[in-house]
Formats: C-alpha cells, sequence, structure tokens
C-alpha cells in the first residue's frame, strides 16, 4: 500500500547554530511541568557528547532495531515478554542527570535578602527538590565545542577517526546538529510501547503519543535510539515532538522551520510502499542502508506509482505535492541527502544535508581549485570536517556516498563561482558527479536561493470529516440536538456553551425576549 | 450472634469498599484516562528502583495467587483433585513466605528510596503516602500471619473460615461468624485490606489495570488514521473529551 510520509530535510551548511529553532519551539510546547528538560528540538555541537548525553552510544542505549545473526530483525533491547518481564525497572531507560537537573534561580532573594556589606546573588535551584544546586550540566553544555578537549573522546562517532584525534586548534572541525523526532517508517519507539499509545498516522506518518492511553511503562524512551521521546516526571507520560501536526495540517511549516534563521529546514511529502519498509530495514550490509532506504522513496512522477497512489486513497493533491517536494528533490533526486545513523534500522524521515562549508574555508591548504575538475574533486577527500566522521553519522560509516554528495556541492560553488566570475565551466565537471545543468539549476534554487514556497511544500490536511472530529468534544451540534437550536449564537445571546460543551443560560445578558424555558 | 460492630466490619464494610473500588474504577477510567499512570520516579533514581520494583511486583504477583487459591478455591475443590491438606499446607507455606520476604524487601527498598532520594521525596503526594502506609500495615500483618501463625504458630486453617466467609460475600450471605472465630491478627488484615481497595482507584495503583499484555500479540507499529470515527446521529450523552 502507497503512503504519504512528511518528510523534513536540513542543510547543515546553513545551520549557524543559533538556537532559534529550540527556543521558539520550547516556547510553543514544552513550557509546561514536568517537561523542564525536555527539548523536542535541540541543537548539538559536533564532535560533541549530545543530549542525553552519549545518546548515539546505542550499544549502551540499546535504542533502535538490530539484525540477528540469522538476519531477523528484532528491538536492540529485546522482545515483547523481555519489555514485559522487566516493566518494574526498564534497565535501560536514562536517568535525568543524562539529560540535565532542570533548575531555577532564586530571583526572590534579591529582592528580599536583608542589608548586608555585599551584594545578594541569586543561587541555582533545583526544580526537582528545590535545593540549591552547583550547575554541572545544562542544555548545551558543550555548545561550540566548550570543553572538547576533555569530551571530544565522549562522542561515540569519533570512533570512527581511530588514533587521528584532530584536537590541535589549527585542525579542530565542528559543525551543528539540529535535532528534532525523525518520524520514522520503522519506529522503534511505537513497536516498544506496551500499551499501543503510541502510533504512526496513516495521513502523513507523523508519530504520536496518545496521551490518553500511555502508561508511563516509559519503553518509548529507551526504545528510540535517538532520544527523541521523554518522560514527562510531573504527568507521567511520554511526550514527543509533533511535527506541529496543528501547523502543518493547515499547510504550515512547523515552529523549527519557520522560525529557522539560517533557513536550513525543508517540508515536503514523500510517497512510499509500506511494504518495502521491513525489506530495507533488513538491508544485511549496513553500508548499503543509505541506498535501501532511497529505493523506499518512491518516484512521484512515475505513472505506475501515481496510479498506485490514488488507488490506496492518497489524495490527489498530497501527489501533486509529492511532485514539488523540495525533500524528493534533495534526498533521493540529487541524492544530498542522508539519513542520521542509518545504522538503528529505523528509517528515520529527517535527512541532513552534509556540511561542506569548512572545505572552502581552507580551501587553497587541500589544493581545491575550481577551476580544475580533478581538484574539485580532490578537496572533498582533504577536508576539515573527516569524511569518516560524516559517514559514521550520516551512512553508516559508507565514506563512498558521503563524498560523492560533497563532490556534487563543491561542483555547484564551482559552476557558480565560474559564472560569476565570468570564467569557463572547467570541463567534465558535470559529468564527473552525475549531475545535469537542470540539476544544477535545482540545487541553486533549492540550496542558495531557498524561496520560502520553494522550501515548504505542504499540502493541507483533509478536512472532510471535521464535523465528526469537532463532535468529539462539543456533542451537542448534531441533529435535533441542544447545539443546533436556534438560540445559541444568536436569538437572544443567552445561551452559551462552557468549556465542557454543556449549553447553559446566560442570565446576566439576557435580552429578555428569548425563552428561558427551553434550556436543554 | 455477631455484635454489631462484627456485622459492621465483615457484613457491611466489604460490600461498602467493593462499591467503591468497583464505581471508583469506573468513573476514574471513564473521566481520567490522563491521570491513569504508573508516574513512574526511575527518571530520577533507577538503581534502587530496579531492585525494589522488581522484587515487590513479582511477590505481590505471588502474593495474590496465593490469595486466589487460598480464599476462592474451596478445600473441597483441592481435596477433589487428590491434593491432601498436608500437601496444601506445605505449597502456601513455602509459597507464602517466599512471597512475604520478597514483598517485605522490595517494599523496604522502595520505601527508603522514596524517603531517602531527595528528588523522588519531592515528587510524592499525600495518596502515594497513604499507599505507603496501608501496603506497610496490610504486609506487616500479612506477614505476621504467614511466618508468625503458621511457619512458627500453631497455625490456622482459613480455609473452611475466612475462605466460606469471603465467597459467601459474592453470594450475598455474608456470615461475620465465620471471621469472627479467627485470630485477630486475621480480622484487622481482612478489615485494613478492604480500606486498602477503597484508596485503589484514587492512587496510582490503577496501573495494575493496564497490565499491558496485548502488547504480545499486537504488531509491532501501530497505524492510526486522524479521521476520527463518527459519531452516532442520535446520541442522548455522550462523554466528553474522552476519544473513543
Amino acid at each position: 500500500m502507497i503512503r504519504a510520509q512528511l518528510m523534513m530535510v536540513m542543510a547543515l551548511d546553513k545551520c549557524i547554530g543559533c538556537h532559534t529553532c529550540s527556543v521558539t519551539c520550547k516556547q510553543a510546547w514544552t513550557n509546561r511541568s514536568g517537561t523542564d528538560y525536555v527539548w523536542f528540538n535541540n541543537v548539538e555541537t559536533k564532535p560533541g557528547t549530545g543530549y542525553p548525553k552519549r545518546w548515539e552510544d546505542n550499544e549502551h542505549w540499546r535504542g533502535g532495531w538490530e539484525l540477528t545473526e540469522s538476519g531477523k530483525l528484532r528491538l536492540k533491547a529485546g522482545g515483547r515478554l523481555r519489555k514485559l518481564t522487566s516493566l518494574f525497572g526498564n534497565p535501560d531507560l536514562p536517568l535525568i542527570d543524562d539529560y540535565y537537573e532542570p533548575w531555577t534561580y532564586d530571583y526572590e532573594h534579591l529582592v528580599s535578602a536583608p542589608l548586608d556589606e555585599y551584594s545578594p546573588v541569586v543561587r541555582s535551584r533545583s526544580r526537582l527538590t528545590g535545593k540549591a544546586i552547583d550547575l554541572r550540566g545544562g542544555p548545551n553544555w558543550d555548545d561550540d565545542l566548550a570543553g572538547a578537549a576533555e569530551l571530544f573522546r565522549s562522542d561515540p562517532n569519533t570512533a570512527a577517526l581511530g588514533e587521528q584525534a584532530r584536537l590541535e586548534y589549527e585542525q579542530v572541525f565542528m559543525f551543528y546538529l539540529p535535532r528534532i523526532c525523525n518520524h520514522c517508517l520503522n519506529p522503534s519507539c511505537v513497536s516498544s510501547c506496551p500499551s499501543g499509545a503510541m502510533y504512526k498516522r496513516e495521513e502523513d506518518g507523523i508519530v504520536l503519543v496518545d496521551e490518553n492511553k500511555c502508561r508511563g511503562w516509559r519503553m518509548c524512551v529507551s526504545g528510540c535510539p535517538y532520544k527523541k521521546v521523554y518522560f514527562n516526571h510531573v504527568s507521567g507520560k511520554a511526550e514527543k515532538c509533533t511535527f506541529c501536526y496543528p501547523r502543518v495540517e493547515d499547510g504550515m511549516p512547523t515552529i523549527c522551520s519557520e522560525t529557522c534563521v539560517g533557513r536550513i529546514r525543508y517540508i515536503g511529502v514523500v510517497l512510499y510502499d509500506d511494504e518495502d519498509v521491513l525489506r530495507a530495514a533488513h538491508t544485511p550490509a549496513e553500508e548499503d542502508l543509505v541506498a535501501a532506504y532511497r529505493d523506499v522513496i518512491l518516484d512521484p512522477d512515475d505513472p505506475q506509482v501515481h496510479r498506485r497512489a490514488e488507488q490506496d486513497g492518497v489524495p490527489h493533491d498530497w501527489i501533486v505535492a509529492a511532485q514539488r517536494s523540495p525533500v524528493y528533490h534533495l534526498a533521493k533526486q540529487l541524492e544530498l541527502a542522508f539519513p542520521l545513523h542509518p545504522e538503528y534500522r529505523t528509517l528515520p524521515m529527517v535527512w541532513y544535508v552534509p556540511p561542506l562549508a569548512p572545505l572552502a574555508d581552507n580551501a587553497a591548504d587541500v589544493g581545491f581549485d575550481a577551476s580544475d575538475a580533478s581538484k574539485v574533486l580532490a578537496g572533498v577527500q582533504e577536508m576539515r570536517i573527516p569524511l569518516a566522521y560524516l559517514a559514521s553519522m550520516f551512512s553508516a560509516g559508507n565514506i563512498q556516498v558521503i563524498s560523492e554528495a560533497l563532490g556534487r556541492l563543491s561542483v555547484l560553488r564551482a559552476i557558480k563561482r565560474a559564472l560569476q566570475l565570468g570564467a569557463d565551466v572547467p570541463d567534465g565537471l558535470l559529468e564527473d558527479v552525475g549531475l545535469s545543468e537542470d540539476d544544477v539549476d535545482l540545487m541553486y534554487r533549492l540550496l542558495a536561493i531557498g524561496e520560502y514556497e520553494d522550501r515548504y511544500v505542504i499540502p493541507t490536511a483533509h478536512r472532510e470529516d471535521v464535523g465528526a472530529a469537532q463532535s468529539e468534544h462539543c456533542s451537542l451540534d448534531f441533529p435535533g440536538g441542544p447545539g443546533m437550536s436556534e438560540a445559541v449564537g444568536g436569538g437572544g445571546g443567552s445561551f452559551f456553551r462552557d468549556s465542557e460543551g454543556t449549553t447553559r443560560f446566560n442570565l446576566l445578558n439576557w435580552d429578555g425576549r428569548s425563552p428561558i424555558g427551553e434550556t436543554p | 450472634m455477631a455484635t454489631t460492630m462484627q456485622w459492621l466490619l465483615f457484613g457491611v464494610l466489604p460490600y461498602v469498599a467493593m462499591t467503591v473500588f468497583l464505581v471508583g474504577l469506573i468513573w476514574r477510567y471513564r473521566f481520567d484516562q490522563y491521570g491513569w499512570t504508573t508516574r513512574s520516579s526511575q527518571l530520577y533514581e533507577k538503581r534502587w528502583l530496579i531492585i525494589g520494583a522488581m522484587m515487590f511486583h513479582y511477590g505481590a504477583f505471588l502474593a495474590i495467587a496465593g490469595h486466589v487459591l487460598g480464599i476462592l478455591v474451596p478445600e473441597q475443590w483441592t481435596e477433589a483433585l487428590g491434593i491432601p491438606e498436608s500437601l496444601y499446607s506445605l505449597v502456601s507455606k513455602v509459597g507464602g513466605t517466599i512471597a512475604v520476604v520478597m514483598v517485605v524487601a522490595g517494599l523496604a527498598v522502595l520505601t527508603v528510596r522514596r524517603w531517602g532520594n531527595d528528588r523522588v521525596r519531592a515528587a510524592t503526594t499525600g495518596v502515594d503516602i497513604a499507599v505507603f502506609v496501608m501496603l506497610w500495615l496490610m504486609i506487616i500483618l500479612g506477614a505476621m500471619e504467614t511466618i508468625g501463625v503458621n511457619d512458627f504458630g500453631a497455625g490456622y486453617n482459613y480455609r473452611p473460615s475466612i475462605g466460606e466467609w469471603f465467597r459467601g460475600l459474592f453470594y450475598l450471605q455474608p456470615d461475620p461468624q465465620l471471621v469472627t472465630g479467627a485470630p485477630l491478627i486475621y480480622q484487622v488484615h481482612i478489615t485494613v485490606a478492604w480500606f486498602f481497595f477503597m484508596l485503589f482507584p484514587f492512587s496510582r495503583l490503577v496501573h495494575a489495570f493496564s497490565a499491558p499484555v496485548g502488547y504480545l500479540l499486537r504488531p509491532y507499529v501501530v497505524y492510526r488514521s486522524r479521521k476520527p470515527a463518527k459519531p452516532q446521529k442520535e446520541r442522548k450523552w455522550q462523554t466528553i473529551g474522552r476519544s473513543r
């Protein structure tokens, strides 16, 4: 069956690490009690420990899926029976200290402190216990490589660098990695939930928690290899990124995308056949995972795909949106974007265009020469950010595919630079990286210009049944029901609906004409 | 004849408690799905929770099984199966003692953790404290029966007396005199238990009724449509805000 999925791509070259996405997300979604440490969106400096600390080390946290020796896919933390027997104490759950102890400041003290020789200071107080604490961690504690001398090795991806540590100041490298929930095609959080409270929406693939069904078993928190399901420690329920579904249903981008200063984010629809998902997740060799994931995304211009999608109930405007989808172009057609840690086998649906910028920074050092085709590509191999490090994050160690994508990005620059300077475009450059001139124009339009309507192609949700949805909350407007009576909203203006949906009579505003006796 | 007090405790209280328990559970389930959770404190502290909660829960399962076998199953049934009283007694002593050790040790770990860990203590509500107090009262009394009376004491065959009385409650023929002959410790244990059941629907203990056994049979990935089910055309009343 062909389904539609909302997908996001982030072009990491453009991320300036300003955390605007995190802040607006927090203000929109997690400024409530029990979510003080919860960041549906966060931005990590790479290399870095991440949030929660060392989340990428799934040999320790045991999130996601793994292949058994016989080639079967299973949850890394164990199957159903194991989950149920360890229900009373989840051995893989991170502690609050693996995130950070949320705190506030004792501002009151500034005003109420008695006259003293010294000025009063605000002390940090734990939001958990109310006691004064010394801060030992916080959001982005290692932002911009702070403490990297000690923390560098705590990034699991640096293992890919072997002994070749790039810590000398001249050689140091970093980039930013904004992270939200990946709304995976094969979500291990949904699969880990004993209650069946988590689900993937049929229409757009958004993964949500049903707060009325969640019982707080916390298996999703540990089951997600990206640690993007959080436990609200006041309500005792799981919470996660909602892909801002109230916004995207109206055709607006998520709040993290909307407010992105660098305009790094792209949202669009992709089509996939749900029968291909498990096959891709079963791909034996990890290096083949990126290619397998790309194969799952179907070509929306293929007439057969188009026809099958319509048969399977994908609305026509969603298919049209899939044909215009910027994420389809970046992830599939141009093969520029990559899934984060494909080796977790969840088929994540937030992909990343790996960063190239530091190459150009010291281009001359590595022999980069925009006028010479061979040197453009040679430069990629000598990038400041080691390819092995990027491959460890985005391709399960497959350096080849990363280097090809970076090659295409650098060729785009070389060509645009040549045009700008009125120089000739070197021969053979496009053929070397397998791009057409149309592809280059598309890349330029998407990555460099990045108009709002090109970055976000989001069809609105179909509202044919919205009346039924409303009646869930307010059952009064069925034919003949009290909500259908003339008095509501009109007439004397004296009936009103309270927050519970019950119709009440407002004596204060009564105009004296409409009958009171008909109050339901 | 049973005194008025005995009638109240063993003839009336059980029905009050069962009503509060059932009506409370139904009410809570209908109107407080959002509050229906384990409210786990594992995020604050993990090591002792795993040790304590594992012991306590598995011990509690054993204890519940023992109560079912001892009180709900009539003596005649086990006899009909050819199980002699001596074998029943042995099973109940061994199983009961293991359950007592696990539950007491588990609850002790959990209690020390709850009061010893700043974060866990700060997240403790009044209802939680009431649950701990009731659990301790009930368990200490149960432990005294199992170990004090049956393992080392004279022993007491509760099956023809307390078991008979308990089953009689469900035939609507309560006979308090079957219980009033039992050692006082049994009578107190029973009375505390009824109060525990009255507390149950209003505490986090309700999570016991959400034991996720369906997980064993369900497909891994759950899909749901955002289209809600259509409401019936003519409905007299409907719960507000609860998804069907």
